[in-house]
């Protein structure tokens, strides 16, 4: 069983002075790491968002964030059911949402953003939740909030509550995904980018579906431990998205977004550490956000400065980037990125 | 939840009496019938427009102006439409697209904005500091405590919503069907479409105070989902939705007074249970259909399908 803490992060009472080493910056960072909670959770946070950086690459490009939507509602019902049962919460969280993720890649390409049958479902399944949450909170009710406490970090995440050796299992699990993925990744990017053409050349479309729907399952059950079910879904996009407007490449996205999702984890969790009244999600999350409100703002200066310069050949009227030929071929781009991804 | 009064009795006369009998509950009703209307209303054109995405991040984001109205001390209900219309002024921002990079950069956004605005919640949750039970009051919704003045101007935004709504009913519907003739035709297309979802933040604001701000989708989508199953009409399935958003808020409330649990799991799973009824009774009459001509299924189930 997981102990939790409150959602106010808990360095609120452990520090004095937070700000202390903070002119020197090697000395903070030093003050920072000695504190063992904020070690795990550097060590956890890394991994879960290097895997989440390089699923969400993923989910973005194929337009299914709706799905990583869903998925975090299953996720907070898994979480809150387990504890319902009384069973270890990471059987239920992991459980269901790699059985959802399967239902989604069964699915295929139906499962759009504005699918009310899906959206009917899972508004369901986060009732559910709900009620799980509350059997579980009634259940509870003598031993004061625990109850109340589990909900909102299954919601919100506990990164700073965890143990060191939940940090090492979580750190494992999200190295694990981030090395299937590897493996995948190579036909993955080019059955997403292309299926007509990866299934002509005979990669195993449907396979490799089914396969990334299980590690976005497993990603989302390490991340919500990390950030929470509700913010899981910031985690995948923001940094794939901004990622996605910086540049075309495929495989310089997918490390691009990666990076993005780490030092996104780490300057929240700093932030964290030096405003000890902010929840480290919500530092982790501000800054994805604000990285991906940079990659926007770079984008448009960049394509005000391309439609000021005259125009080199007749383009459409919109010389948008995002609306430029959108799919460069899989293998001429994959040679070109030298492999990068393959093992 | 413990009540003064006695709990449930096999006596459905006496039971509803019992419920009447004290002032919250018929707030409550009163509250629900309201939103039941605007949201069955609101709800349908969302289906037909295919936008529940975009309601759904409404709605969301109705949980951080709470938490940060509360955190400042306003009332929660200004909290609550403040921020509903903010967000569907920018999203009516962010142009629709259905295919191609474009799309997939628009669901990266619509993501990014629904994660940082519950980021947003957690921190203003945070600043006030421990108020845990009401939070999840905040998510999974609550029917207590709603006052006579929250439940007035639950009724005047309701109507004023229904008013614009019935004045952009048939150009609307129009745009909706077909934009494209709609446009051609001079109908404003993209004025209706900001103005839908400003109203569709007012709707999504109303419900998340009753049902909380993550399952406002039960009172938006399942009755009209329902509905749209039930009939191809338009102004019949408009009129089914209604009454069966005001069905389950009813029965939600009922159940609710009488167990324990959150008033936002039965809305969603009423609104759940009648989807899946009205659904496999569609799927029934087409096989009895198909059964009967004697060859491939007919083409029964002709909903009115938007772009």
């Amino acid at each position: 069983m997981i102990t939790y803490g409150a959602l106010a992060n808990p360095l609120v009472g452990a520090l004095t002075g937070p700000l202390m080493g903070s002119l020197n910056p090697f000395v903070g960072f030093a003050h920072m790491v000695d504190h063992p909670f904020l070690r795990s959770a550097f060590v956890a946070g890394s991994c879960i968002a290097l895997a989440a950086g390089l699923v969400g690459y993923v989910v973005v490009l194929r337009g299914q964030v709706f799905t990583g939507d869903a998925l975090s509602h299953v996720a907070f019902t898994g979480a809150l059911a387990a504890l319902a049962f009384g069973i270890d919460l990471r059987v239920g969280l992991y459980g269901a949402c790699i059985v959802f993720a399967l239902l989604m890649a069964a699915l295929g390409s139906r499962a759009n953003a504005d699918d009310t049958v899906i959206g009917t479902v899972f508004a369901w399944i986060l009732g559910l939740g709900a009620l799980f949450l509350s059997i579980f909170t009634t259940a509870r009710s003598g031993s004061g909030g625990a109850g109340g406490n589990a909900g909102v970090n299954v919601l919100f995440g506990t990164i700073l509550g965890l143990s060191p050796g939940q940090a090492l299992t979580d750190a494992v699990v999200a190295l694990c995904v981030t090395g299937a993925f590897i493996v995948i990744g190579r036909p993955l990017l080019f059955a997403s980018l292309d299926q007509a053409v990866a299934g002509a050349r005979g990669v195993p479309v449907r396979t490799l579906g089914y396969a990334f729907f299980v590690l976005l399952g497993i990603t989302a059950g390490v991340a919500t431990q990390a950030v929470g079910a509700l913010l899981l879904l910031g985690l995948l996009a923001a940094p794939a998205g901004a990622s996605q407007l910086l540049t075309a490449r495929p495989f310089v996205a997918l490390w691009l977004s990666a990076g993005i999702a780490v030092v996104s984890m780490w300057a929240g969790l700093t932030l964290a550490y030096l405003a000890p009244t902010i929840p480290p999600s919500f530092g982790i999350l501000a800054v994805a956000t604000g990285v991906y409100l940079v990659a926007v703002l770079v984008t448009r200066c960049w394509q005000w400065r391309m439609q000021r310069r005259p125009a080199p050949m007749t383009r459409s009227s919109k010389p948008t980037r995002s609306s430029k030929p959108t799919r460069p071929s899989g293998p001429t781009d994959a040679s070109r990125t030298g492999g990068l991804g393959a093992t | 939840m413990t009540m003064a009064t006695d709990g449930f009795v096999w006596n459905l006369g006496d039971d509803v009496h019992q419920m009447f009998s004290l002032h919250f509950m018929v707030n409550a009703f009163r509250a629900g019938s309201i939103v039941a209307v605007l949201a069955g209303a609101v709800g349908w054109f969302m289906v037909l427009r295919r936008q529940s995405f975009a309601g759904h991040t409404l709605a969301v984001v109705s949980f951080p102006g709470a938490a940060a109205a509360i955190w400042l001390g306003v009332s929660a209900t200004a909290g609550y439409f403040g921020a509903s219309i903010v967000a569907a002024l920018v999203i009516a921002m962010v142009p629709r697209s259905s295919s191609g990079r474009a799309h997939s950069q628009e669901s990266a956004v619509i993501g990014t904005v629904q994660a940082f605005a519950l980021a947003c919640g957690a921190l203003f949750v945070s600043l006030y500091g421990g108020f845990l039970y009401s939070l999840t009051g905040l998510l999974f919704g609550t029917f207590l405590g709603i006052s006579n003045g929250q439940v007035l101007t639950l009724g005047l935004v309701a109507v004023g919503v229904l008013a614009v709504l019935g004045v952009l009913a048939r150009p609307l519907f129009f745009a909706t069907v077909d934009a494209d003739v709609a446009a051609a035709r001079r109908v404003p297309v993209r004025a209706l479409s900001v103005i839908f979802l400003i109203l569709l933040g007012c709707a999504a604001a109303e419900v998340s105070q009753i049902t909380g701000a993550l399952l406002v989708f039960s009172l938006l989508v399942m009755p009209a989902a329902a509905a749209q199953q039930i009939t191809a009409r338009p102004a019949m399935s408009l009129i089914i939705t209604v009454i069966l958003a005001l069905v389950i808020t009813w029965l939600s409330l009922g159940v609710a007074y009488f167990s324990v649990y959150p008033v936002g799991f039965y809305v969603s799973t009423f609104g759940f249970a009648m989807y899946v009824v009205a659904a496999t009774g569609r799927l029934a009459v087409n096989r009895f259909h198909a059964r009967l001509s004697g060859d491939a299924p007919l083409p029964h189930h002709v909903t009115v399908s938007a772009r």
